[in-house]
């Protein structure tokens, strides 16, 4: 079995048979962790699409139709000033897809960089650079990301750079760690033995190895952004209104009409709890699935 | 330092940091080796042949340091080199062969990619022609269908053939010297054998000296010009190899050989040994490092160190011993 996993992910997918099926081995062997990662896809494809799909502009309002309970004609009801909910959370989830891949995405860069420098080098440098990441860690996130939305005032780019930053710095913990462990391996002394220069090293050898780590590391923050932006979004902190996202909407319309009109608040809370879990539990599936202590061992 | 003298190790003492403060794992070692030629290194665990090994290459690691001496190969003292010119020695001119082909090789890459990564590395090529390269290479080390088990990973390969791979890409840009440190410690007997083989048979045939680091005599009788035997950090015999199996001189040399379970001896017959433990590099007797187990020790040997003299004045056999009592 390990073959399908070495083939499927480390080659940067080189191999398309193996790529089905260690998809197929998800499915097979992880079956809710397969289910996460299907409603991921329908995240991004909703993200991806959601100019084509929303029925309605988002900012469309028709005062006749306030507060509408879900119907066929409108899904998932309508707020206040008429705005179809449906076409506003389609929005919000390309909102919260940028956010979260651009901030995920830039974390685990950091993590990777900072990570595989500290871990490889070892020694001074790593002392160095761990007592700063700690010094980092002793920032409570929030109020860091308070003080900077409110120094840069709010917007995408200010967010995707402190969420990236914040879970960025912190991750570098887990791939020191795995650059630690790999770079014991004989394999790595090996290539230092051919002549491989050190960059060379850290890219061909120490980063392969340490990819299912990354993966995983970058599914979870995936969640973790969504929950910390849509966080930002409810104290008013996130992206700017008229964007609807999912953390305004609920802070905003949701909460002031919750008696009122519950699926103002329940579309988009479901979206949030549906997103997140789901990119948790296929985090933890390709985990399972990827960490090298797990190979062989069915 | 004659012109077919490809290394030249002088006066070298290796030592480590440790919590116990720095240990010496090689003191004032001195050893040269001839162009094609095969020298064992002997020893038990902890006797610093391996790290004499690894400090030839400087790929001793962060707590390894290098306190004197010299390791001159074909005319440069590699030890005083920078980080790039050693970097350009490693894997072209001398390659390494380690112990464990179970994890030298990388998971992840391809068994054609890491053939041909020292090719590209030290040779103007791409990975077409260093492809092409590692197909023969690999034919020349008995991997059958070199060519469609380039895109296979080290898993699909027994531990006999990721040796070969191993050996293979230590060939890969026709080195002067190769060391192989246990290069069949993990592998079953008569893998032992067929791995041994080959690379006695491919270093003969290139004229590529080997540093076989070993400790099973029966290899050192088999393949060795040279034997080098190695205590507590200290070259103790040195010797032509069938000069060292017919006149040993070291009590140590004797106890090994004798230590050797013979085919003739009586099938009930208990296995010699010799008596006590290796030394504590950390707590080195202040004389002859092998004083406490030997049973000829007397006072002389207790205080210093003993020389390594050339033995009946044979220049090519030299022993570090006092000799014993008359």
């Amino acid at each position: 079995m390990s073959e399908l996993i070495v083939d499927a992910v480390l080659p940067a997918v080189r191999k398309r048979s193996a790529f089905v099926a260690f998809n197929m081995r998800l499915i097979q062997e992880k079956p809710l962790g397969a289910v996460g990662g299907g409603v991921f896809l329908l995240f991004m494809f909703c993200g991806i699409f959601a100019n084509f799909l929303a029925p309605f502009e988002m900012n469309y309002t028709d005062l006749t139709q306030r507060l509408q309970p879900p119907s066929w004609a409108f899904p998932f009801g309508t707020d206040h000033l008429g705005r179809d909910v449906l076409s506003r959370v389609l929005i919000g989830a390309q909102i919260s897809m940028i956010v979260s891949f651009l901030a995920a995405g830039l974390a685990t860069v950091i993590s990777i960089v900072v990570g595989v420098t500290s871990g490889y080098f070892g020694g001074k440098p790593d002392m160095v650079i761990q007592r700063g990441v700690d010094a980092w860690m002793t920032f409570p996130d929030l109020v860091l990301l308070i003080v900077v939305v409110s120094i840069v005032g709010p917007g995408i780019p200010q967010i995707v750079v402190v969420l990236g930053l914040l879970y960025g710095i912190a991750g570098s913990r887990i791939v020191r760690g795995a650059v630690v462990t790999v770079k014991e391996n004989m394999y790595t002394h090996a290539s230092l033995s051919i002549g491989a220069p050190t960059f060379h090293v850290m890219r061909k050898h120490v980063l392969p190895n340490i990819m299912p780590v990354v993966i995983v590391l970058f599914t979870t923050r995936i969640g973790a952004v969504i929950l910390a932006e849509a966080g930002l979004s409810f104290l008013g902190l996130g992206v700017p209104p008229p964007a609807p996202t999912w953390g305004s909407m609920l802070s905003g319309t949701g909460r002031t009409y919750m008696y009122l009109g519950p699926w103002l608040a329940l579309a988009p809370g479901l979206c949030i709890t549906a997103v997140v879990y789901a990119v948790n539990i296929y985090g933890d599936a390709l985990r399972d699935l990827l960490d090298p202590r797990m190979r062989g061992s069915q | 330092m004659s012109s077919d003298t490809l290394l030249d190790i002088e006066h070298l003492s290796v030592s480590f940091r440790t919590d116990r403060g720095k240990v010496r794992a090689v003191s004032d070692l001195s050893l040269s080796l001839k162009r094609g030629e095969t020298l064992a290194i002997v020893g038990e665990s902890g006797s610093g042949k391996s790290v004499t090994a690894l400090s030839i290459l400087r790929l001793l690691g962060d707590n390894g340091v290098i306190d004197h001496g010299r390791v001159v190969f074909e005319g440069r003292n590699l030890l005083s080199l920078s980080t790039d010119e050693i970097r350009r020695i490693r894997g072209d001119r001398i390659a390494m062969i380690f112990q464990e082909p179970m994890s030298s090789l990388n998971p992840v890459l391809t068994i054609g990619k890491q053939v041909a990564e020292p090719i590209c590395l030290h040779r103007d090529k791409n990975w077409d022609e260093a492809f092409e390269i590692a197909v023969e290479l690999l034919t020349k080390v008995a991997i059958p269908d070199a060519k469609e088990r380039l895109d296979d990973y080290p898993h699909h390969f027994s531990g006999g053939m990721r040796q070969r791979v191993m050996i293979a890409m230590a060939l890969a840009c026709e080195p002067r010297l190769i060391i192989a440190d246990e290069p069949t410690t993990a592998l079953d007997v008569t893998v032992q054998a067929q791995i041994l083989a080959l690379l006695n048979e491919l270093t003969e045939q290139s004229q590529t000296a080997l540093i076989l680091i070993t400790h099973d005599l029966g290899v050192v009788a088999r393949y060795a010009d040279r034997v080098a035997v190695m205590y507590g950090g200290r070259i103790v015999e040195t010797a032509d190899a069938k000069e060292l199996y017919a006149n040993p001189q070291h009590p140590y040399t004797v106890g090994l050989m004798a230590s050797i379970p013979g085919i003739e001896g009586d099938a009930g017959a208990r296995l010699i040994t010799i008596d006590g433990q290796p030394p504590d590099l950390a707590d080195l007797p202040s004389g002859c490092a092998f004083a406490t187990r030997c049973q000829h020790a007397h006072d002389a040997c207790r205080t210093s160190i003993p020389a390594l003299d050339p033995v009946e004045q044979n220049p090519s056999h030299r022993s570090a011993c006092f000799g014993y009592p008359l």
